[in-house]
């Protein structure tokens, strides 16, 4: 029997407010632990949560990239349950009422553009971090994370393979990186996922029983803990058994999914509005303030660089990867008006220098402008190919314009025949063994006149003229 | 008179003409306490050294000439608002030893207006009872009456307030905690609009119903302190942003023309022949004072108290759950594991009414209950709400009595939660709806207890409450009564 795979993401981004959801406390990372926990974030008798609207204004940035309805009157609920991260007991979360519903997000896949349905985007707090001391069996607690704010992402369960989900996992995080509302750093754990997976004989519509997968912290994860978890249910399926509905573990190191050890204990979060926090109103006005200052998206820019520069689905990729570098490449672009070259040379010489650096093309030392500027005296002939690489590398190192690195290194080519021609008439008249060769037939010499007019010249001639006047010259 | 027994604006009157001193009304409330409080108990922490430093900074900016609202006047808190530096029980053995970082901003607006905070007073654990009964530090008694209970969970306040161990307190009402207390210890006492005084720093028992306000000797005394506690609060996001009025400009009004509404179902069974027949010869008073009573219904009010029986505890589950005894308060020192530690710190560190509230509240919520519960406690709450919106179309004020019965004995109820439950019926309504409500003394029992006539208003309209308030205090010469009584009859010299 064929199996179709069927899957839903749960997305955790972390939000990129400077402060907590509920309280004034910074959210930076890295700090001592408890450095940023007020009364507020260890859940002091007395202490009542206030939002943090910047969270919400990110939150409906979502909602509008993602094509979500949004729910004008949304609120928060409390999810009750003890552990010693939580310090309230309960985590304010929204459940019956969350911001946003029933969107989508358009993938690329090998067999064409795809939508994925969004169920449902909410907002949330965070909770602390447990600190366990192996050698006494005490732990602590850093609440540094928690309040800080989250979004949880649900996706509908139209996912049909682990390539897809990864495909998914990238479009989501693109999306929420050049909204500039989640660093989507999966390591430090701001972008997280979780993954419903089940099987179902193809043609079937009901779904099979689901495990979830936790613990998988990048995109490469993701895929090969489900394509393990997808292959490991169809041979328990095959064999007649049945998946048993748990959570898994992925494990990084053996590569396998492993239930979740220790008895799963049915949670009754026992849910309930929170009583402390009103209805979170949101107007067509904050709607539309909010949409103003959205970007042209990765989906869309991608789409228009293809149709407007006409460069290829490849480079529009590249380029519209990073938000700043496909600024940074349409700026190129208008000042030099060749947008394949500028994708060339951007792609090409300026990614190599900044990843051999590990910089980031917000700190790229090159301003678009010189690199439009040295694409521009390349067109025109007035450097070479090869001195074009030479500006490129000192503009990066130096930050200074092409036309200042040209008159400094004297490096403007030599176009004028009155200059180059006495230079390859001694250059001839200095290898007369190869010259009575290469009249002897040995063409293959020719090469070796024009390398050593390029000595002679610092490289500095126009290979086109050196070409020219050594044909007449040689030739006799 | 002796200092103590006088009310704010009679002190401040006294101040300012320069014939007392902060230092001398600390010191006279002082001795009171020190004569009186073995007997009624009302305080579990007091705060003598730092009052005498606020007492001092009080006369020093009377002497260049700075009088706020408050100044010199020793006020006395349950002990269930934060205070910074001084501990905050919650008459909970779990919190016995939690001392707050910050103020409540109720506390905060108090110090700024010059009060002298000589304590604070004792309350039913986590304000969770009728009687302060269930006080982890014992029960306070009732200065009329001190084999009887002084009304809870405000009993402290209510207590000290009316046996002038302050001169007035802040108390906090869920169900009816400022009010009941405040009939059945003969005092005023008032429970504004939710979200008219700010929440931050009342530790939580149920955040949709809990309310800050005052107890004091008189409705005039009621409106000084409103003046000072109430207004919005940025820390609060259920904080109402509506402008407050100067509530002492309603206190001379009268009530010529005022419609009182009358509610049939707060008359009927259950409540003490005695205490029907109080309420009723006040509204007598009234209606010869020019107002006009109108008869009108709420229709659900024998619902509020099932209501409330699923609200309350249900929020109050949640509320407590941060009592674990991990970061703060009480911890059982022999747990063997996590759940063991939780289990052995709260079992040990609440008290059995506390553990009640939270096994129901958590059975209400559960999956499997919750709509059968929750969810249609929540839908007859909206329409306990309508009752009042419907009714205050035909009429400005409604009067009830405010507790069914006089002072019962320490003891009576305690084994008999259901029993206990019905001492809020009255009072609940307002809670619910959001309403405010204020209870001014109304005569005695043959026995010689207090009760108490409650008046409800709409929402912000508190100003309609000092006014039949003060009118009816006025019209009955409340005030006279209760001095002679206190002198004649309390049994605390």
């Amino acid at each position: 029997m064929e199996f179709e795979p069927v899957i839903g993401l749960e997305v955790h981004a972390q939000l990129l407010t400077e402060s907590k959801i509920f309280c004034g406390c910074s959210t930076r990372f890295g700090a001592p632990p408890n450095a940023h926990a007020c009364p507020v974030c260890l859940g002091l008798p007395g202490i009542l949560p206030v939002l943090n609207r910047k969270v919400v204004e990110y939150a409906i940035k979502m909602a509008l990239a993602t094509h979500c309805r949004i729910n004008r009157e949304n609120g928060f609920a409390r999810k009750n349950y003890f552990y010693p991260d939580l310090p309230k007991g309960y985590q304010i979360t929204q459940y019956a009422h969350p911001l946003a519903e029933e969107g989508f997000v358009e993938v690329e896949t090998e067999e064409g553009t795809r939508r994925i349905g969004i169920i449902r985007i909410h907002m949330e707090e965070d909770a602390g971090k447990l600190i366990h001391d192996e050698r006494f069996p005490s732990s602590y607690i850093d609440l540094n994370r928690a309040g800080v704010p989250l979004m949880e992402i649900v996706s509908a369960p139209d996912i049909r393979s682990a390539g897809e989900a990864a495909a998914y996992l990238r479009r989501l995080h693109e999306i929420l990186v050049y909204l500039e509302i989640c660093d989507g750093n999966m390591e430090e754990g701001s972008f997280r996922c979780d993954a419903n997976v089940s099987l179902r004989p193809r043609g079937r519509e009901e779904f099979g029983i689901r495990t979830e997968l936790k613990n998988m912290n990048s995109f490469r994860n993701v895929q090969r803990a489900l394509d393990y978890e997808i292959e490991r249910q169809r041979r328990v399926l095959e064999e007649g058994g049945e998946v048993v509905q748990e959570t898994r573990l992925w494990d990084d190191a053996q590569g396998v999914t492993m239930p979740m050890r220790g008895k799963e204990e049915a949670h009754d979060y026992r849910y309930f509005p929170d009583p402390d926090l009103v209805a979170v109103a949101v107007s067509e006005a904050w709607v539309e303030e909010v949409r103003r200052t959205m970007p042209e998206l990765p989906l869309e820019k991608r789409r228009r660089f293809r149709r407007e520069y006409g460069i290829s689905a490849y480079d529009a990729g590249v380029l519209t990867a990073d938000r700043a570098l496909a600024d940074y490449y349409e700026e190129v672009v208008r000042g030099c008006d060749r947008p394949k070259l500028a994708a060339n040379w951007v792609m090409g010489d300026l990614l190599r220098l900044l990843n051999e650096d590990r910089r980031d093309i917000r700190d790229c030392p090159i301003p678009a402008a010189f690199l439009a500027e040295m694409i521009h005296l390349l067109e025109e002939g007035a450097i070479s190919g090869k001195m074009a690489k030479e500006i490129c590398e000192e503009m990066y190192r130096t930050g200074k314009a092409p036309r200042t690195i040209i008159a400094d290194r004297g490096l403007v080519q030599i176009t004028d025949e009155s200059v180059l021609l006495p230079v390859i008439e001694k250059v001839i008249a200095d290898h007369p063994n190869q010259l009575a060769q290469y009249r002897g037939g040995r063409e293959k010499l020719f090469g070796f006149f024009v390398g050593q007019v390029m000595k002679a010249t610092q490289g500095k001639a126009n290979p086109r003229l050196i070409n020219e006047l050594l044909v007449k010259l040689l030739t006799g | 008179m002796e200092l103590h027994a006088l009310t704010i604006h009679e002190l401040q009157d006294k101040l300012r003409a320069g014939e007392t001193t902060a230092a001398d009304i600390l010191a006279s409330v002082c001795r009171r306490i020190d004569a009186v409080e073995d007997k009624v108990h009302a305080y579990i922490t007091l705060t003598r050294e730092a009052a005498e430093l606020q007492a001092a900074a009080a006369d020093a900016a009377i002497r260049r000439g700075e009088m706020e609202a408050l100044t010199g006047m020793p006020i006395a808190l349950k002990d269930i608002l934060c205070t910074r530096g001084v501990p905050t029980t919650c008459g909970s053995r779990i919190l016995a030893d939690f001392v707050p970082p910050y103020d409540a901003t109720v506390v905060e607006k108090l110090r700024a207006a010059g009060a002298v905070l000589v304590g604070k007073t004792n309350l039913d654990e986590f304000a969770m009872g009728s009687s302060t009964e269930t006080s982890y530090f014992g029960a306070t008694r009732n200065p009329w009456d001190l084999d009887r209970i002084p009304g809870g969970s405000s009993g402290g306040s209510a207590a000290a307030v009316a046996a002038d161990e302050c001169v007035a307190a802040l108390g906090s009402d869920t169900g009816g905690s400022i009010r009941q207390p405040a009939a059945l210890c003969g005092v005023v006492g008032m429970k504004p609009t939710y979200g008219r005084v700010s929440r931050f720093g009342l530790v939580a028992f149920a955040s949709s119903l809990d309310q800050v306000g005052p107890l004091t000797k008189d409705v005039e005394d009621a409106a000084i302190l409103m003046n000072v506690i109430a207004g919005h609060d940025p820390r609060e996001a259920t904080s109402a942003t509506v402008e407050v009025p100067d509530y002492r400009s309603f206190l001379n009004r009268g009530v010529a023309g005022l419609r009182i509404g009358v509610p049939r179902e707060y008359f009927l069974a259950g409540i003490d022949p005695e205490v029907r027949v109080a309420v009723e010869a006040a509204l007598g008073v009234l209606e010869a004072g020019g107002a006009r009573l109108v008869e009108i219904s709420l229709p659900h009010t024998e619902y509020c108290l099932a209501v409330y029986c699923i609200v309350a505890p249900a929020e109050a589950c949640s509320n407590l759950a941060r009592y674990d005894g991990v970061r703060y308060g009480f911890r059982a020192p022999e747990g063997r594991d996590l759940l063991d530690m939780y289990k052995q710190s709260r079992s040990a560190g609440f008290g059995a009414e506390v553990k009640r509230r939270i096994v129901i509240g958590t059975y209400v919520l559960s999956s499997g209950y919750y709509e059968a519960y929750y969810k249609q406690a929540s839908r007859v709450r909206a329409l306990i709400r309508r009752d009042f919106d419907q009714a205050f179309t035909r009429c400005d004020v409604i009067a009830t009595p405010t507790s069914p019965t006089a002072a019962f004995r320490i003891g009576e109820r305690i084994d008999d939660p259901l029993k206990m439950y019905l001492s809020d019926i009255l009072t609940i309504s307002a809670n619910l709806a959001g309403i405010p409500g204020i209870t001014v003394p109304c005569g005695f029992t043959a026995g010689g207890l207090p009760m108490g006539l409650q008046f409800l208003a709409g929402a912000f309209q508190e100003g309609l409450l000092i006014q039949a308030g003060a009118a009816y205090e006025t019209l009955a010469a409340t005030g006279p009564l209760i001095a002679r009584r206190k002198r004649e009859r309390m049994p605390l010299d």
